[in-house]
């Protein structure tokens, strides 16, 4: 009988030790990923496309970082700063670095590059470009008073600076690199980051190979990757479905994710999320009859977004109905509050019948035309305008579709002339002062094609983006996505884009967040056996 | 024949000058350029448009058109070729590290349709209106109707859904490994040898028809020889004439051309160079890629002239 349970526990003991190391990160191996677009520079300050992050973020790192773990990707947490201090009235943050992190040419990183990398991003010397430069206008100033501190001071309080901090374009630099030649990392790279680079073939690929003196011990567990530019979808298809490559970072249409899953089966996973990316409807205010807004609440109320949803979502990249945050992330109004606003009314015929009355109103006549200009990109461009044309059709509008090419796109909108246009919204985190900012007055902000002023909507961004009360600031953000929405119908949401990644059931550690941005160091990375 | 060349060679330039001016207004007309499309091309709602201007500035956009071209064309008098207004790195940089792979497809393409065009269409000649002639010409009729990135997303599939196995996906120059190298460009070579060699087929079955109904043939069979040899001695000559244009002149397009094909197979070649290119507005690129295979086309086609009065000796030129 001793014997048996001396045998049982045993067993029992192999098999849970088995069971840990199965969960356990394995180290080795390659990554293997497809592309779809190559970075014209290496310098995360400038640039603004994914084709940048994908193959070149894991050379460096950031001064925070949004959480790996976190399926909502809007949880700052430490990276190169191990800790962060605000002061009571929140206009000054003290960051503490961490000690003993080398660059890859062996040499410390200290608060010295920090303040280098910040102030080339923040007040960038002339002829230096800095994409995101407007989201910093607030920082008066960054200061460096010892070798492990970093101290940035503010003009006025803000709610979203700390995840600003976490943005994955922030790329530490090295300082004397920097004084020696500010445009070094267009051309250059040399980080912190969990890989070393290794070679970019220009128009094929990109590798990296494992930092063997990675500030955080034991990772990253894979020996390196290798990032492949394939701009065709097919193409990247064909890759993970042959096993050739292990996962696409940006996502797949549902089509794809089905030829992936029935050639693979149990060999791939598929993850799942709301994406930080939406088309919109700008409708311009100066062309009549769209100045009134009894018609732009009309164009609202003409759509079935809940119909919509369920049909589009097996065709094309997207799917939740939702307002001006993502769903699911902590600013984003819940759906029963939602569907009071216009345009989300569960109930299509009261909706359109409201949408007759007010166009009749307005006196606009039935079978009125107008030009609905699209930007000539299949994915989801193209299903969306035949849906919103479809939808305006049945309130009757007689709508016709004008496609500009993709690269002079918004030139053509910058000149005033379209009536009702398509507009694109991507953000590389989910944060209300990121991605309300499309909506400020053109005077405010040039890139909102609905060419109006609204003070008070201006207002309303402006005291949200000042609340440091979470409570506070969803209040604010709702009046905010009320007036935009429905009061005054400066634009249309149409579908929140759906992120689908069909990938390899050996890559373990990566979690899909709403931002194709985020999650792409790959140090919590590994592949199983 | 030293004259005849030269004046040729002097053609050459009012072709190249209009070639230059074409591309470089054309390109010009169409609305965005390079720094809307660097910056907007994922929203881009942070950037400013002073930061644009200044982008501008630097790449010399904010000068008048005249004298953008002047000093392209100066440029490329002294066979500089600038930088590309997208990367900034070298122009002949980016061209050469595609150069190899297109050149290769292009050679190989052009092999696979020479090896299937020229024997097919001498059997369907000669031995015409047989089930032989039918089952080439239909063949052919196959090959003329099939998209060459069509047949090539048709091979990726079998391979693939029968063999489990897919080309590498990164190009391995053949000096390199010629075995990896061939894994990759045999599957493209083929798609689209097989797509030219449809073409080229009929004109040599129709050239060889036409041949085979001459007088010296004739008299050739009067005499007793041998099939073979009146083929291969007597007809063959004078029916690759055209055919030779033909192939020669694929064989320049395919260079740049093949951007489709390109794509399916992930090939980093000329073709999707020239795409992205365009799609950019990298106007230095676009152009110097435009001059490439303009040049390319004016030399081929020299060349099959040169060659013409080689293979037929009733061809002189003054």
């Amino acid at each position: 009988m001793r014997r048996l349970v001396h045998w049982l526990a045993l067993v029992a003991s192999a098999m849970l030790t088995l069971a840990a190391t199965a969960q356990a990160p394995r180290s080795g191996g390659e990554l293997i990923f497809p592309v779809p677009s190559e970075p014209p520079s290496y310098d995360g300050h400038r640039e603004e496309t994914f084709g940048l992050i994908h193959p070149v973020a894991p050379f460096y790192n950031t001064l925070l970082r949004v959480d790996p773990n976190d399926p909502a990707g809007t949880k700052p947490v430490p990276s190169l700063a191990e800790s962060w201090t605000a002061s009571p009235d929140g206009l000054t943050f003290t960051f503490k670095l961490r000690q003993g992190v080398k660059f890859h040419d062996g040499s410390e990183m200290t608060s010295k590059d920090v303040k280098a990398s910040y102030d080339k991003i923040i007040f960038p010397p002339a002829g230096v470009g800095s994409t995101r430069k407007g989201q910093y206008a607030l920082v008066a100033a960054v200061e460096a008073p010892d070798a492990y501190t970093v101290r940035f001071r503010l003009k006025g309080p803000s709610a979203s600076f700390l995840l600003s901090i976490a943005s994955p374009w922030n790329f530490i630099y090295k300082a004397d690199l920097l004084a020696k030649d500010i445009h070094w990392y267009e051309k250059n790279i040399m980080g912190t980051g969990p890989f070393t680079f290794v070679e970019h073939v220009k128009g094929s690929h990109v590798v990296g190979k494992k930092n063997p003196n990675y500030w955080d011990k034991g990772k990253p567990y894979l020996d390196g990757y290798r990032a492949i530019f394939m701009r065709d979808s097919g193409a990247q298809v064909a890759a993970v479905r042959g096993e050739r490559a292990h996962i696409q970072f940006r996502g797949f249409s549902p089509a794809e994710r089905d030829s992936i899953v029935a050639t693979l089966g149990n060999k791939v996973t598929v993850q799942e999320s709301p994406w930080d990316c939406v088309l919109l409807v700008a409708i311009n205010h100066t062309k009549k009859p769209f100045d009134d807004k009894r018609v732009r609440r009309a164009l609202t109320l003409a759509i079935d977004r809940h119909e919509g949803s369920k049909a589009l979502s097996k065709i094309a990249i997207v799917k939740a109905v939702a307002g001006v945050q993502v769903p699911g992330t902590p600013f984003a109004t819940p759906p029963e509050e939602l569907n009071q606003l216009a345009g989300y009314w569960p109930d299509i015929e009261k909706s359109r019948a409201e949408a007759r009355r007010l166009l009749k109103e307005a006196g606009v006549p039935d079978g009125f035309q107008f030009t609905f200009t699209n930007r000539g990109i299949p994915m989801p461009y193209e299903p969306l305008g035949v849906w919103l044309i479809d939808q305006w059709r049945k309130v009757g509008l007689n709508v016709k579709q004008e496609v500009i090419e993709a690269a002079s796109f918004y030139s053509v909108l910058r000149k005033g002339d379209a009536q009702v246009n398509m507009d694109f919204q991507c953000g590389y985190i989910v944060e209300p002062d990121l991605d309300l900012y499309k909506f400020l007055s053109t005077e405010r902000n040039p890139a909102n094609y609905g060419y109006y002023q609204d003070p008070v909507l201006d207002d309303l961004y402006d005291r949200q983006s000042r609340a440091t009360n979470v409570e506070e600031r969803k209040k604010l953000i709702r009046q905010f996505e009320k007036r935009l929405l429905d009061d005054e119908a400066h634009y249309l949401m149409t579908l929140q884009w759906h992120r689908i990644i069909p990938h390899s059931a050996k890559v373990k550690g990566w979690t899909i967040t709403p931002s194709h941005y985020l999650n792409n160091t790959l140090d919590t990375v590994w592949l199983e056996q | 024949m030293a004259s005849y060349i030269l004046k040729r060679l002097l053609a050459i330039i009012p072709t190249f000058l209009g070639v230059a001016v074409l591309i470089f207004l054309l390109l010009r007309v169409v609305p965005g350029d390079v720094v809307e499309a660097r910056y907007m091309g994922e929203g881009g709602q942070f950037q400013s448009q002073d930061q644009m201007q200044i982008e501008r500035k630097k790449l010399g956009l904010d000068q008048p058109l005249w004298k953008q071209f002047v000093d392209w064309m100066s440029g490329l008098a002294r066979l500089d070729f600038g930088l590309s207004m997208w990367t900034g790195a070298p122009i002949t940089e980016e061209i050469k590290l595609r150069f190899a792979l297109s050149l290769q497809l292009a050679l190989m393409a052009t092999a696979v349709a020479t090896l299937l065009a020229i024997p097919l269409g001498i059997l369907a000649a000669v031995k015409q209106d047989t089930w032989i002639d039918y089952a080439v010409r239909v063949f052919s009729i196959a090959g003329l109707a099939m998209p060459s990135f069509w047949l090539g997303i048709l091979l990726i599939l079998v391979l693939l859904v029968v063999f489990h196995w897919l080309p590498p996906m990164v190009f391995t120059p053949l000096w390199v490994d010629p075995w990896q190298n061939l894994q990759q460009l045999i599957w493209p070579a083929l798609a689209v040898g097989y797509r030219y060699s449809a073409v080229s087929t009929r004109m040599m079955r129709s050239a060889m028809l036409e041949v085979l109904r001459e007088d010296y043939i004739r008299t050739a069979r009067a005499k007793g020889l041998w099939l073979k040899l009146i083929l291969s001695r007597h007809a063959l000559k004078n029916a690759m004439l055209p055919v030779l244009t033909i192939i020669s002149l694929e064989f320049a397009f395919l260079l740049g051309g093949l951007v489709v094909t390109e794509q399916v197979f992930n090939l980093n070649g000329l073709g999707m160079l020239f795409v992205e290119s365009i799609a950019r507005r990298d106007y230095t690129l676009t152009q110097a890629l435009v001059m490439l295979v303009a040049t390319f086309f004016l030399v081929v086609n020299f060349a099959v002239d040169i060659a013409y009065a080689w293979l037929d000796p009733r061809i002189r030129y003054r």
